[in-house]
C-alpha cells in the first residue's frame, strides 16, 4: 500500500518541531520563551532543507493515494515554511514576553502543517483532516491577545470557520455516496457516471470550505476583520499561508475528480474568480485603515490565484503559473506586512506620510512589495500574473483575462493611495505615541521579502521549468 | 554579457552605487550620473561605428543575444539593435547625458533624483534594443514606474495628483498592451513571446477577428503612451507639473517607446491586421495632428504648449506608419515614410528635449510657465533667446533641421498612399509654425522691462547647445542617419506586402 513514511518526513520534521517547542516552553521560565522561537525558526530552516533535497525523489502517492507527493507539494511545503519563517520575526513586544508565547509559536507551526497537508490531500477525509489543523489553531491565534478587537475577530473566524466546515463535512460525505470512494483517483473515474444533482450539491460544499480557507468570495467576510484585530504576525500568516494550501486543494480537486463529473466546474471557479478579484478591489479603492487595505487585496489576489485553478488538468501552463503566483504572493504579502510591523506609523493611510523621510528602507521596501502586488515587473508577482493570463487565455477564458487587467489597473489605485503619502513631508508630529513593536527584525524581515519577491521573478524561469517539467 | 547588455545596464549599476553611497558631496551623484551617462553615450558611438548595417526587423540584428530566461512561456533575455532601434538608442543615451548636465542645477534630493534617472535610462535602452515581448513590457512598465516617481518627488506644486493621473493612465494602456501580447502569445504555434519568431510566422495572419482584436490591444497600449487624440489628456498635467529633466526624458524619450512600438511589434507582427486597420491609423494620426496643434495654438502656459506640439509632431508619425500600411502607392515611397517616422521620433526627442530644458531654465527664475509673466527676454537674456528660437524654428519645420527632413519624408510618403489625410496634416504645419512664432513673439520680444532675468548659466548652454547641434546636423547631412534607417524601414514595409 505505498506506505513509505519517509516520504512524509518533512511534514513529520514540522510535527516534532511543534510538539518538541511545546515541552520545551513547559520547563522554560517566562522570560526564557524565546528559546522557543529560535526551535520553530531551525525547524522550519531544516524543513525547507529537507524539502528541497528530497524534491524530485520519492515522488508519487502515498499511504494508497491518499497524499501525493510531488513538485507542487514541495513547492508548498518550501513556500509555507518559508512565509511562516518570515511571519516568525515580525512578533513584537505583545507577544514576546508574553505569558503563552510558547503556545503562539506551537500554533503558528500547527498551522503551516495542516496547510502543507491541505496542500497534498489527495482523499477527501485528509482533506477535512488537513483543513481542521489548518484552521483551528488559527482561530486560537486571532483572538491571542484577549481584547476586544482579536476576541470579535476570532469568534467570527470560527463561526464562518465552523459553518463552512460543517459544509465541507457534507459535501465530502454526498461525493463519497455518490462516487463510492473518498480517494481522488478513484473519485475521478466513478463521478462521471454519478447522479447529478449528488455530485453538484457535494462539489459545491467541498468547494466553499476550500473558498473560506482561501479568503475568497463569497466566504470572505471574516478576512478584514481577523486582518485588523488580530496582531500583526497573525494577520500576515493568515491572509498568506493558508491559501498556499487551499489554492492547491481547490487545484488538485477541480484538475482531478470534477474534471470529468458533471457541471461546468471551471466556469464556476472562473466566475468566483471573477467576483473575488473584483469585489475585493472595489472594497479596497476608499479604506483607510491599512489593515483592511491590505485584507481586502489580499481577497483580491485570491481572484487572479483562481483562473489557474479554472483552467486546472487543461491547460499545462496552469499548475507551473499557480506555484510561481502563490510563491511570490507569499513572499511579497507577508513583506507588506513585515513593514506595517516594523513602521513607526499608526494604522490609518494618513499617519504614513513622510515615513519616506523618516524609514527609507522600510519606504522602499513597501514600494516594492506594493508594486510587487500590482504585478509590477520584474518582480516574481508579475511573471505569476504573467504566467497565469497566458494560461487562462489559453484555456478559452479571454474574458476573464481582461476582466484580470482592468482589476489590476484598478488595484494599482488603492496601493498607490498608500505610497504617495510617503514620500510627501512629514506633518508636525503631536504627541508621538510609542511603537509597541520591537521594529529591528521586523525591519530586516520586510528588507528581505522585499529582495526575494524582485529575485523571484529574475529567477522564475528555472522555477517554472521545474515544476512544468515534473 | 555582450556590449549591448553593457549599454543596457551600466546606468542601472551606477544607480545601485549611489544608492550604497549613503551621501556622496555636494554634486557627486550627479556627476556621477553625467559619467555614467557619458559612458554610455561612447558606448552608443562605438556601437554605431561598428554598425553593420542589416535589414533587422526579422533578421540580420547586430549585436544579437539570446539567453535563457522563461523557457516555460517561450520567453527569454533577447536583445539586439537595428536600423529602428540603433537611431532611438542613440537619442536616449544622448538625452540622458544632457538632462545630467542640466540636472547640475537641480538641489533637492541628488543622489535619489540621479539614482531614478539612471535607473530610467538603462529601462528606455532596454526597451528599444528587447526583442522579446515580454522584455519589452518589463521595461515599458517600469518607464512608468520611475518617472511617477521622478514626477511626484521632484514635481511643483500639483504633481501628486498628476503624478497619479500618469501612472493610472499610462499603466492601463501598459495592461491593454499586455494583453495583446498574451493574445500573439496564444495564437502563435509553438507559444512564444519572442519578437523575431513572431514577425517571421505572423501567426495571426488569416485570422482577422482575432488578429483585430489583438491589435485593438496593443494599439490602445501604445496609443496610450503615444499619446494619440483621444488617450493623449495625461501628457498636458504631467508635463506641467514635472521637473525640466523629467519632461525632457518624458518627451524626448518615453513617448517614442509608444512610436516605436508600432514599427517594431504592431505592423511586423500584425501585417493583415495593420493593412486592415491602416485607414483608422491615418485618421488617429491626422486628428492627433490637428487636435495638438489647435490646442497648443489656445495655451498660455509655455510648457502646455510644447506639452500639446509633442501631440502633433507624434500624430505626423502615427499618420506616417497607417500611411505606410495603405497599399495604393508603390512599396519605395511607402518606405520613405517610414524612414520619415523614425527620423521624426530621433528629431522630436532632439527639439523637444531642448525646449523643455529651456522651459526648466524659465521655471528656476521666476517658477512660472505663463508666457504672459515673460517679455522681452532678447535683450537680458542673449543666449536663452538664441536657443529658444533655435528649437522654435527646428520644431516648426524649417529647413536646415532635422524637424524638416522627418516632416518632408513623412509628407512625401504619405502623399500617394493617403492623400487626402495628407493635404489636411498640412495644416498642421501652418498652425505649429504659426503658435510658435506668437510664442517667440510673446516672450522674446516686445517693450517689456525685462530685468533679473539671468542668462544661461553654463550647465545650461551646455545641455541644450548639442541637442540643437544635433539637431542641425541631422538636418544639414541627414545621410549617416538615413542610411542606417532605411533597409529596416524597407524590411517592415516589405513584411506589410505590397
Amino acid at each position: 500500500m505505498n506506505e513509505r513514511p519517509i516520504a512524509l518526513l518533512p511534514e513529520l520534521l514540522l510535527l516534532g518541531g511543534a510538539v518538541g517547542g511545546l515541552v520545551l516552553g513547559l520547563f522554560l521560565p517566562r522570560a526564557r520563551q524565546g528559546l522557543v522561537r529560535l526551535v520553530a525558526a531551525g525547524t522550519l530552516v531544516v524543513v525547507i532543507v529537507v524539502s528541497a533535497v528530497m524534491a524530485g525523489g520519492l515522488a508519487g502517492p502515498v499511504f494508497s493515494g491518499s497524499y501525493l507527493v510531488d513538485v507542487p507539494l514541495t513547492v508548498a511545503r518550501i513556500v509555507v515554511c518559508a512565509a511562516t519563517l518570515l511571519v516568525l520575526a515580525l512578533p513584537g513586544r505583545d507577544i514576546v514576553g508574553h505569558p503563552r508565547e510558547t503556545e503562539f509559536y506551537t500554533l503558528l507551526l500547527l498551522a503551516a502543517l495542516g496547510t502543507i497537508a491541505l496542500a497534498g490531500a489527495a482523499d477527501l477525509l485528509l482533506l477535512v483532516a488537513a483543513y481542521l489543523l489548518a484552521s483551528v489553531p488559527l482561530y486560537a491565534l486571532a483572538g491571542f491577545a484577549k481584547d476586544a478587537a482579536g476576541t470579535e475577530a476570532a469568534l467570527k473566524y470560527y463561526l464562518m470557520g465552523a459553518f463552512l466546515g460543517v459544509t465541507l463535512l457534507i459535501g465530502v460525505t454526498l461525493l463519497y455516496g455518490a462516487g463510492g470512494a473518498t480517494g481522488y483517483a478513484e473519485l475521478s473515474r466513478s463521478l462521471p457516471g454519478a447522479p447529478r444533482v449528488a455530485v453538484a450539491v457535494g462539489a459545491l460544499a467541498v468547494l466553499a470550505g476550500l473558498a473560506f480557507k482561501l479568503g475568497a468570495v463569497p466566504a470572505h467576510f471574516w478576512v478584514p476583520d481577523v486582518t485588523e484585530g488580530a496582531s500583526t504576525p497573525v494577520a500576515a500568516f493568515v491572509t498568506t499561508v493558508p491559501k498556499v494550501g487551499a489554492v492547491l486543494a481547490a487545484y488538485r480537486l477541480v484538475g482531478g475528480p470534477l474534471l470529468g463529473a458533471p457541471g461546468n466546474w471551471p466556469l464556476l471557479v472562473a466566475i468566483l474568480a471573477a467576483a473575488s478579484m473584483t469585489l475585493g478591489n472595489l472594497a479596497a479603492f476608499f479604506q483607510d485603515s491599512v489593515r483592511r487595505l491590505l485584507a481586502y487585496s489580499t481577497i483580491s489576489q485570491v481572484g487572479y490565484l483562481l483562473m489557474a485553478v479554472a483552467v486546472a488538468g487543461r491547460v499545462e501552463l496552469a499548475l507551473p503559473a499557480l506555484t510561481l503566483y502563490v510563491a511570490a504572493y507569499a513572499v511579497t504579502n507577508v513583506g507588506a506586512f513585515a513593514v506595517v510591523a516594523a513602521a513607526r506609523a499608526g494604522p490609518r493611510l494618513a499617519d504614513w506620510q513622510g515615513l519616506g523621510r523618516a524609514q527609507p528602507a522600510l519606504a522602499v521596501a513597501l514600494v516594492v512589495c506594493l508594486l510587487g502586488l500590482v504585478g509590477t515587473p520584474p518582480t516574481g508577482v508579475f511573471v505569476g500574473k504573467l504566467t497565469i493570463f497566458s494560461a487562462a487565455a489559453d484555456g478559452g477564458l479571454g474574458w476573464l483575462v481582461v476582466l484580470a487587467a482592468v482589476n489590476t489597473v484598478a488595484s494599482l489605485f488603492y496601493y498607490l493611495r498608500w505610497i504617495a503619502p510617503m514620500f510627501r513631508a512629514a506633518p508636525v508630529r503631536t504627541g508621538g505615541e510609542p511603537s509597541p513593536r520591537s521594529v529591528g527584525w521586523a525591519g530586516r524581515t520586510a528588507v528581505a521579502a522585499a529582495v526575494i519577491a524582485v529575485a523571484l521573478g529574475i529567477v522564475a524561469g528555472p522555477l517554472l521549468a521545474a515544476v512544468g517539467s515534473a | 554579457m555582450t556590449v549591448l547588455s553593457i549599454l543596457v545596464f551600466l546606468p542601472l549599476a551606477a544607480a545601485l552605487v549611489l544608492l550604497a553611497w549613503p551621501r556622496p558631496p555636494g554634486r557627486t551623484a550627479t556627476w556621477i550620473w553625467i559619467w555614467a551617462s557619458a559612458v554610455d553615450l561612447a558606448l552608443v558611438v562605438g556601437l554605431w561605428l561598428a554598425y553593420g548595417g542589416g535589414p533587422g526587423v526579422t533578421d540580420g540584428f547586430a549585436f544579437e543575444q539570446r539567453a535563457s530566461w522563461i523557457p516555460g512561456v517561450g520567453s527569454s533575455y533577447h536583445v539586439g539593435v537595428d536600423g529602428l532601434s540603433l537611431p532611438l538608442a542613440a537619442l536616449t543615451a544622448v538625452l540622458f547625458l544632457a538632462c545630467g548636465v542640466h540636472a547640475l542645477g537641480e538641489d533637492r534630493n541628488r543622489r535619489s533624483y540621479a539614482a531614478l534617472f539612471l535607473f530610467l535610462q538603462t529601462v528606455c535602452t532596454g526597451l528599444f534594443v528587447s526583442l522579446d515581448l515580454i522584455l519589452f513590457f518589463v521595461f515599458f512598465d517600469l518607464s512608468i514606474v520611475g518617472m511617477y516617481f521622478v514626477i511626484a518627488g521632484w514635481g511643483h506644486t500639483q504633481a501628486a495628483r498628476a503624478a497619479l493621473k500618469f501612472f493610472l493612465y499610462t499603466f492601463l494602456g501598459s495592461l491593454a498592451l499586455l494583453l495583446g501580447f498574451i493574445g500573439l502569445y496564444v495564437g502563435s504555434d509553438p507559444h512564444t513571446f519572442d519578437m523575431v519568431e513572431l514577425a517571421r510566422t505572423t501567426p495571426l495572419d488569416g485570422r482577422p477577428v482575432f488578429g483585430g482584436l489583438v491589435l485593438l490591444a496593443i494599439g490602445l497600449g501604445l496609443a496610450v503612451k503615444t499619446p494619440t487624440f483621444p488617450f493623449h489628456t495625461w501628457l498636458p498635467p504631467a508635463h506641467t507639473e514635472a521637473p525640466a529633466e523629467g519632461s525632457a526624458i518624458l518627451a524626448g524619450v518615453l513617448l517614442k517607446m509608444g512610436t516605436f512600438g508600432f514599427v517594431r511589434i504592431a505592423m511586423p507582427i500584425l501585417p493583415e491586421a495593420w493593412r486592415q486597420w491602416a485607414w483608422l491609423i491615418v485618421v488617429v494620426g491626422v486628428v492627433s495632428v490637428l487636435w495638438g496643434a489647435l490646442v497648443a495654438l489656445a495655451q498660455s502656459s509655455f510648457k502646455r504648449l510644447i506639452a500639446y506640439t509633442s501631440v502633433n509632431h507624434m500624430g505626423y508619425v502615427i499618420l506616417a506608419l497607417g500611411a505606410a500600411g495603405m497599399l495604393g502607392g508603390d512599396a519605395a515611397a511607402r518606405s520613405v515614410a517610414v524612414t520619415g517616422a523614425v527620423t521624426q521620433m530621433v528629431s522630436h526627442g532632439l527639439l523637444t528635449g531642448a525646449l523643455f530644458l529651456l522651459t526648466g531654465v524659465m521655471w528656476r527664475r521666476r517658477e512660472t510657465y505663463e508666457m504672459s509673466e515673460y517679455g522681452g527676454l532678447a535683450g537680458p537674456a542673449p543666449r536663452f533667446a538664441a536657443l529658444l528660437a533655435l528649437a522654435a524654428f527646428g520644431s516648426l519645420g524649417l529647413p536646415g533641421f532635422s524637424g524638416f527632413i522627418a516632416e518632408f519624408q513623412i509628407f512625401a510618403g504619405s502623399l500617394g498612399p493617403a492623400p487626402v489625410a495628407t493635404v489636411v496634416a498640412l495644416v498642421g504645419i501652418l498652425v505649429t509654425a504659426g503658435l510658435f512664432l506668437w510664442a517667440l513673439q510673446r516672450i522674446l520680444l516686445g517693450s517689456r522691462e525685462e530685468t533679473g532675468f539671468r542668462d544661461l548659466r553654463w550647465h545650461e548652454t551646455a545641455s541644450i547647445a548639442p541637442l540643437m547641434g544635433l539637431a542641425v546636423v541631422v538636418g544639414l547631412v541627414p545621410a549617416w542617419l538615413l542610411g542606417v534607417i532605411d533597409p529596416a524601414a524597407r524590411a517592415v514595409v516589405d513584411l506589410l506586402g505590397s
